[in-house]
């Protein structure tokens, strides 16, 4: 176990450096943006994986309240902490970027506020979970998130419709469309080493928790055996 | 036990006991005088500014007062253990889910009621649009924050420092809703164009959210 993680954690780094070298050196500069582009090889694969480990702690968190099993608690506490991680990451990203090209930090349309929501409802998610008691964290928490997975396509509407039109974002070459062949290897291999990441420490994690469980409830069985004396 | 009596009874004791001690009421309205009170002191703005910047400061008001009793709904069950015996016995968990629900509009209602005359004195509004769309702004809007509400007050009873929990696991939710409130109340009172489109919009939040929270009431109820 700890072998296979020392070994899957080399192969992760090797791959987050090459995609590294492919991000900074082998991709050409933007003509318009010029290197600040760059931080979209790290933007777009962060926000992929975010909304990835939140879907899945949708669907995780619908299993366990369906079916009670332990183990699904567990992927959704994970794929909430790592997805709020991933998710941070593209909100300190995108103000970076969007400082030089579009002359602002940020911009209150409705892709903006909805990460930034996301991000929000998550990290109450994880409040909750720290805050709820003992066994029933897991259920309060599965039914917070299916809250905010409900809430999100609400507030994506919302801002389109009611917020005051702001300046509109130029997406240079944004979800892939216009973006030019030469970037693509780039973008390929830093999703794919953001994946192999995102994987590794989602099992990692999804391991303590196991593990965390499991203690939990064998003292719990060895304080009924005693209290039975 | 049907849904409506249980209902109907649950909610004639809460309103029962809200006559008797105003608890809430009270609690809520003075929160909510100060929050204007303070908004006064904090923005000057004139007669055409307050038209765009009143909304937001009158939902934002109402939803930091409904917060003072939502509070104070569920806390009050656990009291000689009512939580618990309403647990065990066969009465429908959504009856005392809507009963909770319909006792909280009230109190909220009545206090909008109360205090948007007040408001409107202090900001000096007029609205130039059709004053009476307001009504069905205020229902919509008052449901959506209650419904939620008495939702995650739920959850929150049973986590340590509930008082707090309850506002950080309410407000990211409620920010659909509060953002089409808002922006209804501005264009009626500004009279630029229809508010039939952030209507719309939360009476389908509305009906969502009123959806998920029966469904998933009942689990958070017998959570253990």
């Amino acid at each position: 176990m700890k072998n296979a993680f020392m070994l899957l954690a080399l192969g992760v780094f090797l791959l987050l450096s090459y995609g590294l070298y492919q991000g900074l050196v082998a991709a050409p500069t933007e003509a318009t943006m010029g290197n600040v582009q760059r931080i979209f090889y790290y933007h777009l694969p962060s926000a992929i994986l975010a909304f990835l480990c939140f879907t899945v702690n949708f669907l995780a968190s619908v299993t366990y309240l369906m079916k009670r099993n332990a183990r699904a608690d567990a992927l959704a506490v994970t794929t909430a902490e790592v997805g709020v991680v991933f998710c941070t990451v593209v909100l300190v990203t995108g103000p970076l970027w969007a400082r030089p090209v579009w002359g602002i930090w940020w911009t209150w349309d409705a892709r903006l506020t909805s990460t930034l929501l996301l991000w929000l409802i998550y990290v109450s998610y994880l409040m909750l979970r720290r805050f709820a008691s003992g066994g029933q964290a897991p259920v309060l928490s599965s039914a917070l998130a299916i809250f905010g997975f409900v809430d999100v396509g609400f507030v994506y509407m919302a801002n389109r419709w009611f917020r005051t039109q702001h300046p509109q974002p130029v997406l240079f070459g944004a979800e892939g469309s216009g973006l030019d062949p030469s970037m693509r290897p780039a973008l390929i291999w830093n999703l794919v080493a953001f994946t192999a990441y995102a994987a590794l420490l989602v099992w990692i994690r999804y391991r303590m928790e196991r593990a965390r469980q499991e203690l939990e409830q064998a003292h719990a069985l060895a304080a009924l055996a005693g209290g039975g004396r | 036990m049907s849904l409506l009596s249980v209902t109907r009874s649950s909610l004639a004791k809460d309103l029962r006991l809200e006559w008797r001690s105003k608890d809430a009421l009270n609690a809520m309205l003075f929160f909510a005088l100060l929050v204007v009170v303070i908004f006064s002191f904090s923005f000057e703005p004139s007669a055409e500014e307050s038209r765009r910047i009143a909304g937001g400061l009158v939902w934002v008001a109402f939803l930091f007062a409904a917060v003072v009793a939502l509070n104070q709904t569920w806390a009050r069950e656990l009291r000689n253990q009512v939580l618990d015996a309403y647990r065990v016995s066969p009465a429908p968990a959504d009856a005392l889910f809507l009963s909770k629900v319909l006792g909280n509009f009230l109190f909220v209602a009545v206090l909008e009621l109360l205090m948007t005359p007040l408001f409107s004195v202090f900001f000096d509004l007029r609205a130039l649009g059709a004053t009476w769309q307001l009504l069905p702004v205020a229902l919509f809007g008052t449901w959506a924050l209650v419904v939620n509400g008495t939702f995650f007050a739920a959850v929150s009873l049973r986590t340590r420092s509930r008082e707090i929990m309850l506002p950080l696991l309410l407000f990211p939710i409620s920010v659909p809703a509060l953002i089409a409130m808002v922006r209804a109340t501005t264009l009626i009172l500004t009279g630029e164009d229809s508010a039939f489109l952030p209507l719309v919009f939360l009476a389908v939040y509305d009906i969502v959210f009123t959806t998920v929270c029966l469904l998933l009431f009942e689990t958070v109820l017998h959570a253990e």
